[in-house]
């Protein structure tokens, strides 16, 4: 299935719908850091509020989405990690180190408005 | 209950069944004869096997007149549950010394110690009476001897799991004091922990804060855990991991108040300082939290 990317305003938002098979990860990848430029976004928000399991590749690929986007010129912050998730992640080592995180869509965007303000 | 009184006339009987002892007494009548003679030397027993107590300095944490009126006690107990063979009233007297006398620094192996020695006193008085007849002193022995162990072992058995009751209240006890998550200002949660953190109550702790990270919306987390004194090397780790697992959810986690021994068990654990957010105290904790959500506390009175 594969994962819409919506453009709202400067930020490219990209909402996990269940859980995804691995091409379907690689597309998003490809999709995000191709209109990230292409919309002059300035930053990218990943909402995986609807998964309930994080596999070592899903978060491995979340990092790398972060860390190209991060090369193309814009930030990402990933929003809604349930809390078992979380604490599943960092017990298989997943942290996602260097990535920003949020609470939800709400707080993630609450977070990039406050960056923006920062930094122009 | 009847049923073991049932088998261990049995063993006595058993034991009894020497052939060349020809008997004239059931074994009930040999106790019961015993019974009589450990009543009438009464006074002149206990006041030995109180001696004894004193000689071997058993209960030392507790006054001779204590010592006496305990002994008593334990002595009618004793006999009494050489008559009738039932030892309910003897294991509940022995949960309620135990009950008694635990706190006052009484130890398994002083109680157990004296049960012996009134054993060994009653065994003496029994030499000394049956000297004479040394066929009968076999057959009364066989009598007292598997009784006397059975009321060993039911002291100490009685005494032991009183105390273990006592742990397992006192276990439960603290795990009910369970961590709250409490919410100080919008979006800043602080959790207080105290006692002692297995890796059970660790597991507990992370769940209910990261639930609490999810329903209070917070923002910054402090973790106090200067009402802990050291943790091991699995539980430092699942702190670090908490740390880590709650910046997923968007909080930031401030941990104050570590003790020299655990910031030595998180040096030698190896952690990340960069992940990981220290504070001196709760106070320092909660002010660096405020500056990190924008707050700005000021007294409203004018300095003096």
């Amino acid at each position: 299935m594969e994962v819409p990317i919506l453009k709202q305003g400067a930020v490219l938002i990209a909402t996990f719908q269940a859980a995804l098979s691995d091409a379907d990860l690689n597309q998003l990848r490809m999709g995000l850091v191709q209109q990230v430029v292409k919309f002059r976004s300035r930053a990218v928000i990943v909402d995986v509020t609807a998964m309930d399991v994080m596999d070592s590749f899903a978060s491995r690929t979340l990092r790398e989405i972060a860390h190209m986007i991060r090369l193309r010129g814009a930030d990402t912050v990933i929003v809604g990690i349930q809390p078992e998730v979380a604490f599943a992640m960092v017990q298989l080592g997943l942290t996602l180190e260097g990535v920003a995180t949020a609470l939800d869509l709400e707080e993630g965007l609450a977070y990039l408005s406050e960056k923006f303000k920062t930094t122009s | 209950m009847a049923k073991r009184n049932e088998t261990s006339r049995e063993t006595m009987t058993l034991n009894n069944q020497a052939p060349e002892l020809a008997r004239s007494e059931a074994p009930s009548e040999l106790l019961r004869e015993l019974v009589a003679h450990l009543r009438q030397n009464r006074t002149q027993l206990r006041e030995e096997w109180v001696v004894r107590i004193s000689e071997t300095r058993l209960l030392t944490a507790m006054t001779k007149e204590e010592i006496f009126a305990e002994a008593t006690s334990v002595y009618d107990s004793y006999v009494e549950a050489l008559e009738t063979e039932a030892f309910e009233a003897l294991q509940a007297y022995a949960r309620n010394l135990s009950e008694r006398i635990i706190p006052r620094g009484v130890e398994t192996h002083e109680v157990v110690g004296i049960v012996l020695l009134l054993r060994d006193v009653l065994a003496r008085s029994l030499f000394a009476k049956y000297q004479t007849d040394f066929k009968k002193l076999n057959r009364i022995l066989d009598a007292y001897e598997p009784a006397a162990n059975r009321i060993a072992n039911t002291v100490a058995v009685g005494f032991v799991q009183e105390r273990e009751r006592v742990i397992r209240q006192q276990q439960e006890a603290i795990r009910e004091l369970s961590t709250p998550v409490l919410q100080v200002r919008e979006r800043l949660l602080i959790l207080p922990i105290i006692g002692v953190i297995d890796p059970q109550r660790a597991r507990q702790l992370t769940e209910q804060l990261l639930r609490g990270i999810r329903t209070n919306r917070a923002k910054v987390v402090v973790i106090d855990i200067t009402g802990v004194a050291a943790m091991d090397v699995t539980v430092a780790n699942h702190l670090v991991q908490t740390v880590e697992a709650s910046r997923l959810l968007g909080a930031t986690v401030i941990v104050t108040g570590l003790s020299p021994e655990i910031a030595q068990t998180l040096v030698t654990i190896g952690v990340d300082l960069g992940k990981m957010n220290t504070v001196g105290d709760l106070q320092g904790g909660i002010e660096q939290a405020e500056r990190l959500l924008g707050y700005k506390v000021e007294s409203l009175a004018e300095p003096r």
